[in-house]
């Protein structure tokens, strides 16, 4: 998980919050914000998708981040947002956050790397923890969220 | 004269010339007297070369007129049509195909030549008219002959052939460039040792010596050909150089195993350029650009070097064709759509006191109707009859039959199936593939299939039809049959299955087997087929495409392949159900019927449930504990089954309530969710809801 980020100066996140912490979501990725919607269940897939979604006609696959990261299901408030994340043309997918907080820019030197724990299975989905305003953001690292393919 | 406006016409035109050609060749193979064909190859093979000639693309005109020129011979009943001859004129189809593809990807023809090609081709019109082929232009082939004519002749021997030698206009440029820079051009021939062994290399070293000082413009013959030791003797090229004419003579002869060489002092070229224009049509061009494609920078003659011209983009688009009353029809509902929608406009900004509901309604199902016939011919112009993707199967038998010397015939039926232009498009090596298995392993050796009382020529047959929803493709043959036992034994050997598996596996099972990677049936690899890569990109491919493969096969009497594949790829007439609050579609094409069935009528078959309707047992499948979907509270008396059809197969899903029947978009689910293949996609509902589409041939 060494990062990619060296020569680029700032980079500006998307903070948002599940559960007590808060995890930076790098904004070149975000296509889109949107509330929480019906989500149509799909059956028998990788258990951390919750479904998917009519995003203006579009299908679109929403997961589950606390799921994903092992952590307790979500519980759905009027906060709660779903992440569009494009990563390539088309092929979006929405992650479910309990809430968005505000967008921030991290400077190279406020930002700390992590090095991958084989311990700890939830270390790899991060991969820096950003310094802002006294205030610890796990930055998430997408390729791990998303790529990564897991046999229900 | 700029052409590229007229390409995709060109392409489309020589396609169906080259396809056309390939079946009157095949029917001229059977019936050789047939002068309806002779006549039809001959028009079509004269157009092919007309228009390759308009585009310009002189390699493929020069080999056409020699094709012509054999079948113009035929025609005139001068030649009588032979096995070797037919195989020489598909061999030159297929170089004709060649260019053609070259053409589809880069807009240029290619240089290959196809020499060997039409020599044979000459040589069969030399000896089938018994006179020599004068007029054929066989640049190759002609210092060969020339040299014959030329070596009785006394002083003939080392004969001054570059004068001979057609130039380009940019080498005559070149030459000319020289002059002006005070530089001095030579042609000269070069005439090896007719005892030498490599002459080759020797060619080569004069080359070099050359080289080092001065530039060869243009050989004869080229470069690539010399390399490849395809010339007699002798050798001619143009050079620039400071040097003078002793010295250039001088550094030939310290080659060794050079016999002699002649060079003249070449003076300015100017009344060459009009000779040269006559004279295009013999095409020497390919010097520059196959200087460049070749990986022999020593020898390389010319400084230019070709463009980068493999664009990885195909020059020409995708299109199809469409009858233009197809289009007339498309117009038609387009404009009713417009009214339609003005109606509704002015429904709505009518005083909204009058707003009749009813008005409303109409226009309402109106719109309905039209976008249903949209829907419908938009499809009909996507559509394609199958013929376009089989009609080379015979050929491609007939070049297997010979290759195995096998004898078989393939049959055909259902050519003018149609299907989506996407299907169509990725359906041939799939086809392909299952027709190569058929001949190579399907069909038994000749002598078997006497012994075996059997006809001695196999048959293959390709056989397509329409089937509600699904176009159906079978690919079969009346050989072998799979044998089960041996499949399931290669099974255990490879590891794939355990001998207890096995046991208790049923025969479609083990045949299913031959669909998973790396499995091959053949005993040798053969060049057709017996990598074990093939069932299983078959299946892969047409799973791709929404359908499935399933075999049918008996011992001793053959195998059939079943390709199902949807008619359509996006819209379908869909059924909604309800099942646990969630909205399932599933496509009507599947379904057979809906039944109510009471509970008390579902019996049991080996501890599975079947329902016993109208002397059918079909199994019933709960697609709420298929789907994880809780049961409900409590179970109703009677249940809603959805009777769903696959071939001729049955099963009835259980579903909680029918919605109604809908034409729904499939949408896919995206990459990331691992499909389960039970989810075929989804839609859209009309509310924005998202729905589930049921593959009901997965369920099955």
């Amino acid at each position: 998980m060494e990062e990619n980020r060296v020569g680029i100066e700032a980079v500006q996140y998307i903070v948002v919050k599940i559960g007590s912490e808060q995890y930076g979501i790098d904004i070149k990725y975000v296509d889109n914000i949107v509330r929480m919607q019906k989500i149509t269940r799909v059956p028998k897939v990788q258990h951390y998708f919750k479904g998917v979604i009519n995003l203006r006609g579009e299908i679109i696959p929403v997961m589950s981040l606390r799921l994903k990261m092992n952590q307790p299901d979500d519980q759905f408030t009027n906060a709660t947002r779903i992440i569009i994340i494009k990563m390539e043309a088309q092929a979006a997918i929405g992650v479910i956050v309990d809430e968005v907080k505000e967008v921030v820019t991290l400077e190279e030197d406020e930002i700390e790397k992590v090095f991958y724990d084989a311990k700890d299975e939830n270390a790899g989905f991060i991969n820096g923890i950003g310094k802002h305003q006294g205030e610890l953001i796990s930055l998430l690292d997408l390729n791990a969220i998303i790529g990564e393919k897991e046999n229900v | 004269m700029d052409t590229s406006q007229y390409l995709e016409i060109f392409i489309d035109e020589t396609k169906e010339h080259l396809q056309n050609l390939n079946e009157q060749l095949l029917v001229l193979e059977k019936e050789p007297d047939n002068a309806d064909t002779i006549n039809e190859i001959f028009r079509a093979a004269h157009s092919l070369k007309g228009m390759a000639g308009t585009m310009g693309y002189k390699r493929m005109q020069r080999l056409t007129h020699d094709t012509e020129n054999v079948f113009s011979e035929i025609r005139n009943g001068k030649m009588k049509v032979s096995a070797n001859l037919i195989d020489t004129l598909f061999q030159s189809l297929d170089a004709l195909e060649e260019y053609l593809e070259n053409i589809q990807q880069t807009a240029d023809e290619g240089t290959d030549d196809h020499e060997p090609i039409i020599k044979q081709l000459n040589e069969i019109l030399a000896s089938g008219t018994g006179e020599a082929s004068k007029a054929a232009p066989a640049p190759t082939s002609t210092p060969t002959e020339e040299k014959k004519k030329e070596s009785t002749p006394e002083n003939g021997k080392f004969s001054r052939k570059y004068k001979s030698m057609k130039l380009e206009e940019h080498e005559i440029t070149a030459i000319n460039e020289a002059y002006k820079k005070n530089m001095k051009v030579f042609g000269m021939t070069v005439y090896v040792q007719e005892t030498c062994i490599l002459k080759a290399a020797r060619a080569f070293l004069v080359f070099k010596a050359l080289e080092e000082i001065g530039e060869i413009i243009v050989s004869e013959p080229k470069v690539q050909d010399i390399e490849d030791e395809r010339f007699e003797f002798d050798f001619s090229l143009y050079l620039i150089t400071e040097a003078d004419e002793g010295k250039v003579e001088k550094v030939v002869k310290s080659v060794s195993e050079i016999e002699e060489v002649v060079l003249e002092k070449i003076e300015k070229m100017e009344t060459a350029p009009e000779e040269k224009v006559e004279e295009k049509v013999e095409p020497q061009e390919p010097q520059q650009t196959q200087a460049a494609a070749q990986a022999a920078p020593q020898a390389a003659p010319t400084k230019q070097t070709a463009p980068a011209k493999q664009a990885a983009k195909p020059v020409v688009n995708r299109t199809v064709r469409v009858d233009i009353e197809k289009l007339d029809a498309l117009m038609n509902q387009v404009s009713e759509l417009i009214i339609a929608k003005n109606s509704l406009v002015s429904l709505s900004s009518a005083d909204s006191a009058n707003v009749s509901m009813q008005g409303f309604h109409e226009q309402i199902e109106y719109l309905e109707r039209i976008t249903t016939n949209l829907h419908e011919s938009v499809m009909k112009v996507r559509m394609v009859p199958i013929e376009s993707v089989v009609s080379r199967f015979p050929r491609m038998i007939r070049d297997i039959s010979k290759k195995l010397d096998k004898k078989m015939e393939l049959y055909m039926t259902g050519e003018d199936t149609e299907l989506d232009r996407t299907v169509i498009d990725e359906i041939g090596d799939p086809l392909m593939h299952l027709l190569r298995n058929s001949a190579d392993h399907g069909l038994e050796s000749n002598e078997a299939r006497v012994q075996r009382g059997k006809p001695e020529t196999g048959s293959i047959f390709l056989n397509a039809y329409q089937e509600g929803n699904n176009v159906i493709i079978e690919v079969g043959d009346d050989g072998n049959g799979i044998d089960v036992e041996n499949v399931k034994n290669k099974g255990i050997e490879r590891g794939i299955i355990t001998a207890e598996q096995a046991e208790t596996m049923s025969d479609k099972d083990i045949i299913g087997l031959l669909f998973l990677p790396s499995f091959s049936m053949a005993k040798k690899v053969s060049d057709l087929s017996g990598r074990g890569v093939g069932l299983d990109v078959v299946k892969s491919k047409i799973e791709s495409l929404g359908g499935d493969v399933e075999v049918k096969t008996k011992l001793g009497e053959g195998t059939t392949f079943v390709i199902r594949l949807p008619l359509t790829l996006a819209i379908i007439q869909a059924l909604m159900v309800e099942l646990g609050g969630e909205k399932y579609a599933i496509s009507l094409g599947n379904i057979q019927t809906i039944e109510e069935v009471a509970v008390s009528d579902i019996k049991y078959v080996q501890a599975k449930e079947v329902i016993h309707i109208r002397g059918m047992v079909i199994p019933i499948i709960r697609l709420d504990q298929v789907l994880d979907i809780g049961p409900r509270e409590e179970e109703p008396g009677n249940l809603t089954v959805v009777i769903i059809k696959k071939g001729d197969k049955l099963a009835g899903l259980v579903v909680d309530n029918l919605i109604g029947q809908q034409e729904i978009v499939i949408k896919s689910l995206g990459k990331y969710i691992n499909n389960t293949k039970i989810i075929s996609g989804a839609t859209i509902l009309g509310d924005g809801e998202v729905a589930l589409i049921l593959d009901a041939n997965v369920l099955i």
